[in-house]
């Protein structure tokens, strides 16, 4: 783990692997936040999309 | 084995899951290219392909969203790039209806199924198919909004339910026979119906998707299996499917029969990967190569 971004939520420091991509899905360790991220090169975070009725398989 | 020239795979998505992890992984360490196409900030015009697609020789549908990829697949088709899966492979398995429509018409073995567009037919098929019976949204996956109807109190509630509370297309009431599996089903992920491994999904409650807790362990695919595997594969137009199937009961120890109950088209596959010995993604990426060959000798 060699980055870290803000929480947009609770503001908590979270840690994303250094082969996080853009996209990927993290969680708040401290508030529970679903978090996307958005941008990697510095790490930017954002409230991950709530799950829609035809997402899936 | 036959090494294939390094290729620009546009990946469509809207969230990258660890299924989209391990493809991405794959296909970079084989010393592709992957163009990543975030489809919810990616405006697609009719006139001609926006230009992240610019050198992208294959693309490949992940998008989470079925609505998404139903449009955008069509999209892609529409630009003279090839697109996994295609659109009307993508259009047959994101609905119910038209998924057992096409089952049915290929003569595999699938679950009783009718359709009713008012609670009042609806409550007829359900009276006629006897208690208990399956009533699914048309379209939906990981197991959500799915009901085991037990009674008729149930199925008057609920139909009533579904045609006061939902949007128009869940007054498409889908109503299946209920199969006697032996606690589990079977997912197969197969390219062009060639089965790349299989797992059978156990859980306690009716509903086995591995979305929903089920234990996963291998499955061992035999010839009856890898033969609707390939017919259910082709019903749908071929491609990356998923395609699950239930045991419809058990005897000395074996099982009596199979049946198809659904085809998926952006298949999940890191709980298959996670029990088997194959290298799903890995597979996955073997196929692609093969597919992008296939696409520059027909442009050629």
């Amino acid at each position: 783990m060699t980055d870290t971004a803000a929480c947009i939520e609770c503001g908590a420091e979270v840690g994303l692997d250094d082969d996080t991509e853009v996209g990927e899905i993290v969680d708040c360790g401290t508030c529970g936040t679903e978090l996307e991220v958005i941008a990697v090169s510095p790490p930017v975070l954002e409230r991950a999309p709530e799950l829609e009725e035809d997402w899936g398989e | 084995m036959e090494r294939h020239p390094a290729m620009n795979v546009g990946v469509l998505y809207s969230r990258i899951r660890k299924d989209e992890k391990l493809l991405l992984t794959a296909l970079r360490d084989r010393g592709h290219e992957v163009t990543k196409v975030d489809v919810r900030r990616t405006p697609f015009s009719i006139a001609e392909a926006p230009a992240v697609f610019d050198g992208v020789d294959l693309v490949l549908d992940r998008c989470l969203a079925t609505s998404r990829s139903l449009y955008v697949t069509q999209f892609v088709a529409s630009y003279g790039l090839p697109v996994i899966n295609a659109p009307r492979t993508a259009e047959l398995c994101a609905d119910k209806v038209k998924n057992s429509l096409a089952l049915a018409g290929a003569d595999i073995p699938t679950p009783a199924t009718e359709v009713a567009f008012t609670k009042e037919s609806a409550l007829e098929i359900i009276e006629r198919f006897g208690y208990p019976c399956v009533l699914k949204p048309v379209i939906g996956s990981w197991g959500r909004l799915m009901a085991k109807i037990d009674s008729r109190n149930a199925a008057e509630a609920i139909l009533e339910h579904k045609e006061t509370l939902g949007h128009y297309e869940h007054k498409v009431f889908y109503i299946q026979e209920f199969v006697e599996k032996p606690g589990r089903d079977i997912r197969v992920v197969a390219t062009d119906g060639e089965p790349v491994a299989a797992m059978a999904r156990t859980s306690d409650h009716w509903l086995t998707n591995a979305a929903r807790g089920a234990s996963v362990e291998p499955f061992p695919v035999d010839d009856e299996v890898a033969d609707l595997v390939e017919r259910a594969s082709a019903a749908v137009g071929g491609g990356l499917l998923g395609v699950d199937l239930m045991e419809t009961g058990v005897e000395n120890g074996g099982p009596t029969g199979y049946t198809v109950h659904e085809v998926n088209h952006t298949v999940e596959f890191k709980a298959l990967d996670s029990v088997v010995d194959v290298d799903v993604p890995e597979r996955i990426v073997d196929w692609l190569e093969a597919k992008a060959a296939d696409a520059v000798g027909v442009r050629a």
